[in-house]
């Protein structure tokens, strides 16, 4: 993002003296250019001009020779008594009478590098007698700088920071996509400007308008497929300079500040270049005008037609791809640039170059924007064109970097200047004066609002009925329709004098069943002792096949991400626990070895023969009915589930005694107490055959309709050794929106309480050892129910299971308890009886069951 | 004293007044010596029992003259009576030192841990989300959800980001990879999509909140994290205001951080509000001092969203806010490291119990 040094600035807008990085980020965050750091300046402390007055070298031991000098940095800095300082340097690349840069003792360098007085080599140096590199001025390090060399020269003491622009603060801000115009010092200054009202002062003034000179060297546009209709470029600007010493260093200050905007100093012609477009905003490329031929064709690529680039990267182009060509076989025959984006390798400002072409173009930008993507090439001349440049600079800025060109390589611009401009009108919108104050709420006069978009660059002209018409600034192409001008004026009137004023919503129905079944859920599996985790739902193959997954297994069938984080995970989930264990073992690994956790989050269940694409519509217009079914139908269902982790201990071992360790009723209770919070009752079968479970301890959960709605029970010893989890742990997953099918959502309706006294009846029936229990308490309760005392039963539960030696081999007990009561009536002994009968008549009927003798 | 002393040959006569009363008070000594209870049963035997010398008295009563009767009738009664009362009160006496004794030595250690049933926990971001909720349901809002993986219409192209817009390349989305052809569908880079959806479900006025769970390419760092929360409110409705907006958001900021809390709005860019803002909270509990720190982005409505949903721009107005779950989380609660929040370690949970 761009950098912003206050000194650069300072050319455009009137700074107050002393004003701090810190609060010009402040002046600017106002106007909606946001801080995004503060560089401080290079050095800091005394730097000053020194002259050489002694140099004596004295060669060393380790057959180096340095060089003791004394050297004048002023009155203010020499010794007490006026004598010039003693400084040891090991370069000798100076004489005495040579202007030097000195950092004195408290000086900090780059690095930091703090300098003081120290002995060495049998003197005591006191400073140091500066390099580029040392400076943080460049790469040199052969030498130390000697002033005159860098075309400089100041009286000893000067302060050296200023004159080397080191001890310049640089801001760097954030500009937001539509404020292309911020990528330079002209459109930073401007707004400043709007948020201080110092004076600016618009170096792009004055726009020339006499048409060019013609008689240039050629340029075509001839764009066969634009983008959107809009054509790739609509202006080309190319100017001749000749006699230029291109490779050239650029003056010091110009390094200086590209350094300070964060590029490295190239060459003078390539330098230029730069400067003008962090200066202005207009990108610029610089060719070397004896390996052209005319005409330049600005075209699109052809298919299968490659360029390099001057980073040396051989591309394949697109035939998206705009590209600045010449005609060496033939017209548009060879690419010497991506247009906007990179210039080419064959074209290049080299070291014999002396004539050069410079060229200022407007491009659209979504062709840039596309190419820049397409090459993943975001370089400084895209950021700036996919974002929006002013058609009006080109001119402007041709004639910087000729100047420029002229005053510091010697260069001669050709008298005949290339524009080939085809730019349109900027926007003219036509806003209601009013509707400023409608939409921020602030009651802004019609005059204000006029005065306040005249001041960002617009020409308004008001008609008489509260409406005017505003011609936008070419610099501003992201002012399109009236909201636009909106924000203007709020921003320029300030934000802070919107008022706060809440709004009265009409009246909710608070939060929906599902909202609040949901934290229901959450709530009573907290309560019950379990730990809500989240984990992310990226998952690999690897982890699937932990699961113990079959081939066939739906779900492996899973969405699969484009570009994951990391390519070993790149499947969203599909349940929940294979996130879940992952998050389990990862507790485990902490220490957490005692573990029961839960999980509440969606999953991506992408059908079999589901579209994979959704359809590509565009924005700004309502989609039809049928356009909406679509974007649904595309979109994988993504039911949202709770599972469970428990391992280890369920009750900890205490002073009350041993603890209990989770098994499998722990992870069908949490399930079934999902489901009651629900309000939905779970039928409760074993399952044989489902990973990741042990295939003798896992419950298959259904609603009484019959629908699956999850599973619960013990984890597969292969499951628990793969994850590293403690022994036994247990599992459930369970699907809430089926569950929520599954409710009725109706109000419970509540049944009258019987005071008539409670009948107790134990009955333990003997059956075969592989009848479910679940079975016989449902034959019990339906023979109590229809027995001849008629529906008497209260509640049945199974309160003792025997097996052993009391018992026919292959054969159990189970025990159940059964509480009768009657609405109306005292039950009597006979009626107690006949639900027994009814009892066991049944549980014979169904399972050939007996009463336990 | 046994049975056998009371079998005394001389039975008392019911006459004998001096004789009573000297049994009564031979009684009531022996009341009062009783030191417990299985004591005091033997005295009350010995001295109320059928072969106690009062008991025998009442019984020769039987065998006097009619006149005798009832002066001895009388005499013995009150003696009984008496003796009754002070056995009695010496029972209850006895009974309350027990009691306070039993109890006394059935004290426990009161102070053992007490509770055998692990603590659980919810997340802090889950909950943090329903109590965000709550303050938007108390005004009158209501709550949406929407799918995590969403069709780019909703993400992007409702939101007014062009295909081509540098905004659409900032959020560092996740897509879906559907072989050589575009998916078109994304894991949700905001809960903005939500917020189109409902525009096209419900009907106006609107004012909702979503929170829920967003995506973006960014690894796991202190401070970034993948997978996050975000919760956004949109309010679509005649005349709404960005003063509306500010409102909302001053209230919403008070009721997370407290009666000092405001906010302070920036201009800043977003492709789905014009007029957009950036949106700064005052933090008294700032590291180094009191300050500003960005809190989320706001803005109105841009009139193409309200275009692609179906409403007409030229009727109704509307603002949208959003912000992170996880940086509010972080500020409320002083948490340094996006780690702990996203690791699933159960011991970040439970510090926070089951409410925030």
């Amino acid at each position: 993002m761009p950098r912003v040094p206050l000194t650069w600035l300072a050319e455009h807008v009137d700074l107050p003296a002393g004003l701090t990085a810190e609060q010009l980020a402040a002046d600017l965050v106002r106007v909606g250019l946001e801080e995004e750091a503060i560089h401080p300046a290079a050095v800091t402390g005394p730097l000053v001009v020194g002259e050489v007055v002694e140099r004596t070298p004295e060669p060393q031991k380790n057959g180096k020779t340095i060089n003791w000098c004394r050297v004048d940095v002023g009155p203010e800095h020499n010794e007490p008594g006026g004598a010039p300082r003693g400084i040891v340097c090991g370069a000798h690349n100076f004489d005495v009478g040579d202007r030097v840069v000195v950092a004195l003792p408290g000086a900090v360098l780059p690095g930091p590098f703090p300098i003081a007085s120290r002995k060495t080599y049998g003197h005591v140096s006191d400073g140091m007698i500066c390099s580029a590199r040392e400076l943080g001025l460049g790469e040199d390090h052969a030498g130390i700088i000697v002033l005159a060399d860098l075309g400089l020269d100041a009286p000893v003491g000067t302060d050296a920071r200023e004159l080397l622009g080191l001890g310049d603060e640089v801001l760097e801000i954030n500009v937001t996509p539509d404020r292309g115009y911020c990528f330079s010092m002209r459109g930073v200054a401007r707004e400043l400007s709007h948020s201080t009202g110092a004076p600016f002062t618009d170096p792009a003034l004055p726009v020339p308008t006499e048409p060019a000179s013609g008689g240039g060297f050629a340029v075509e546009i001839d764009d066969a497929a634009p983008v959107h209709g809009v054509p790739g470029a609509d202006r080309f600007v190319a100017q001749v300079v000749r006699g230029v010493r291109a490779n050239d260093p650029s003056p010091a200050w110009m390094q200086r500040r590209l350094q300070q905007a964060g590029m490295r100093p190239i060459s003078l012609a390539v330098d230029v270049t730069n400067y003008v477009m962090l200066d202005l905003g207009q990108p610029l490329h610089a060719y070397d005008l004896s390996t052209l031929h005319e005409p330049i064709v600005v075209r699109r690529a052809a298919a299968g037609e490659r360029m390099t680039t001057l980073d040396g990267v051989d591309r394949a182009l697109d035939p998206q791809d705009l590209l600045i060509t010449d005609s060496p076989e033939g017209r548009g025959s060879r690419p010497i640039g991506l247009a906007g984006v990179m210039g080419g390798a064959t074209t290049e400002v080299g070291e014999a170059t002396t004539d050069l072409l410079v060229e200022a173009a407007h491009f659209d930008p979504v062709t840039i924007a596309r190419t820049a993507r397409r090459h993943r090439l975001p370089s400084e001349a895209s950021k700036r064109f996919e974002r929006g440049v002013d058609p009006q600079l080109p001119r402007v800025a041709v004639a910087r970097v000729a100047a420029l060109l002229a005053e510091f390589g010697g260069g001669t611009a050709d008298a005949t200047l290339t524009d080939v401009d085809r730019t349109s009108e900027p926007a003219t919108i036509e806003l209601d004066l009013a509707l400023p104050g409608r939409l921020v709420g602030v009651p802004y006069a019609p005059e204000q609002v006029v005065e306040t978009l005249t001041a960002i660059g617009c020409e308004v002209r008001t008609a008489g009925d509260g409406t005017a018409s505003v011609r936008v600034p070419t610099w501003r192409p992201d002012l399109a329709v009236p909201v636009d001008l909106v924000e203007e004026v709020a921003r320029l009137r300030g934000y802070d004098e919107i008022p706060s004023v809440l709004p009265t919503a009409p009246a909710g129905r608070g939060l929906s069943e599902e909202q609040r079944v949901r934290r229901s859920v959450a709530r009573a599996l907290a309560d019950a002792g379990l730990v809500e985790v989240l984990s992310y739902p990226f998952v690999g193959e690897e982890q699937l096949d932990a699961l113990g997954l079959p081939a066939d297994d739906a779900r492996r069938r899973a969405v699969r991400l484009a570009n994951p984080l990391q390519d070993g995970q790149p499947f969203l989930r599909t349940n929940l626990l294979v996130t879940l264990l992952d998050t389990a073992r990862r507790n485990v690994a902490r220490g957490n070895g005692d573990l029961a956790v839960f999980e509440i989050g969606l999953v991506t269940r992408p059908g079999a023969d589901a579209p994979s694409s959704a359809p590509a519509l565009p924005g700004g217009v309502r989609p039809t009915d049928e356009q909406l079914e679509a974007l649904d139908a595309a979109v994988p269902p993504q039911p949202r589930r709770v599972a469970g982790v428990l391992a280890g201990l369920r009750t900890p071992t205490g002073w009350w005694g041993a603890g209990r360790r989770a098994d499998h009723t722990d992870a069908i209770a949490a399930a079934e107490l999902v489901a009651r919070v629900v309000g939905v009752d779970l039928v409760v079968t074993a399952d044989a055959d489902h990973a990741p479970w042990h295939p003798g301890r896992c419950a298959r959960l259904e609603t009484a309709e019959g629908t699956l709605v999850g599973h619960a029970g013990e984890l597969h010893p292969k499951v628990v050794a793969a994850l590293d989890l403690p022994a036994r742990a247990v599992a459930f997953e369970v699907d809430l929106d089926e569950l929520l099918a599954a409710s009725s959502g109706e109000p419970r309706q509540a049944r009258p309480l019987s005071t008539f006294p409670l009948a107790k009846e134990d009955v333990a029936l003997v059956v075969p050892a592989e009848v479910p229990a679940a079975a016989v308490l449902e034959a019990v309760r339906a023979g109590a129910v229809a027995s001849a005392a008629g529906d008497v039963l209260e509640s049945a539960e199974l309160f003792d299971v025997y097996t052993g030696d009391q018992l026919e081999p292959g054969t159990k007990s189970l025990a159940f308890s059964l509480r009768l009561r009657a609405d109306d009536r005292t039950l009597t002994a006979q009626e107690t009886a006949a639900v027994r009968e009814g009892v066991v008549a049944e549980a014979a009927r169904r399972f050939g069951a007996t009463l336990r003798a | 004293m046994s049975d056998d002393t009371a079998l005394s040959p001389d039975v008392l006569s019911p006459l004998d007044e001096a004789g009573v009363r000297a049994a009564v008070e031979a009684a009531r000594a022996a009341v009062a010596a009783a030191g417990t209870l299985d004591e005091l049963k033997t005295v009350r035997l010995a001295h109320t029992g059928e072969r106690s010398p009062l008991a025998l008295a009442n019984r020769a009563i039987g065998g006097l003259a009619p006149a005798e009767k009832g002066p001895a009738g009388r005499l013995v009664g009150g003696a009984r009576g008496e003796l009754n009362q002070a056995i009695a009160a010496r029972q209850a006496e006895l009974e309350a030192e027990r009691d306070a004794r039993v109890l006394v030595e059935e004290a426990v250690d009161v102070t053992l841990p007490a509770d055998r049933t692990p603590a659980g926990a919810r997340h802090p971001l889950e909950t943090l989300q329903e109590r965000v909720a709550d303050i938007f349901v108390a005004m009158g809002w209501e709550i949406a959800d929407g799918p995590e993986l969403e069709a780019e219409w909703f993400n992007f192209d409702a939101l007014n980001f062009g295909v081509d817009h540098p905004a659409r390349q900032m959020q560092d989305t996740f897509y879906v990879d559907a072989g050589d052809e575009p998916s078109n569908l994304v894991l949700r880079t905001h809960t903005s999509p939500v917020q189109a959806r409902t525009l096209l479900e419900r009907d106006l006025p609107v004012y909702v909140a979503c929170p829920g769970k967003v995506f973006r390419t960014d690894a796991l760092d202190a401070t970034h994290t993948p997978v996050f929360h975000q919760v956004e409110g949109l309010a679509v409705d005649k005349g709404l205001t960005m003063a509306h907006l500010k409102g909302t958001l001053d209230h919403f900021a008070r009721a997370i951080f407290g009666p000092e809390a405001r906010t302070r709005l920036r201009p800043s860019f977003f492709p789905f509000t014009e007029p957009s803002a950036e949106m700064d909270l005052w933090f008294p509990q700032k590291k180094g001092g009191a300050g500003w720190i960005e809190w989320g982005g706001c803005g109105m409505v841009n009139p193409n969203v309200l275009r692609a949903c179906g409403v007409d721009p030229d009727v109704y107005s509307g603002f949208a806010f959003g912000m992170g779950i996880e940086r509010t989380l972080m500020l409320r609660h002083g948490i340094a490291d996006m780690h702990d929040m996203v690791e699933g370690d159960v011991r970040f949970s439970l510090q926070f119990g089951t409410e925030i």
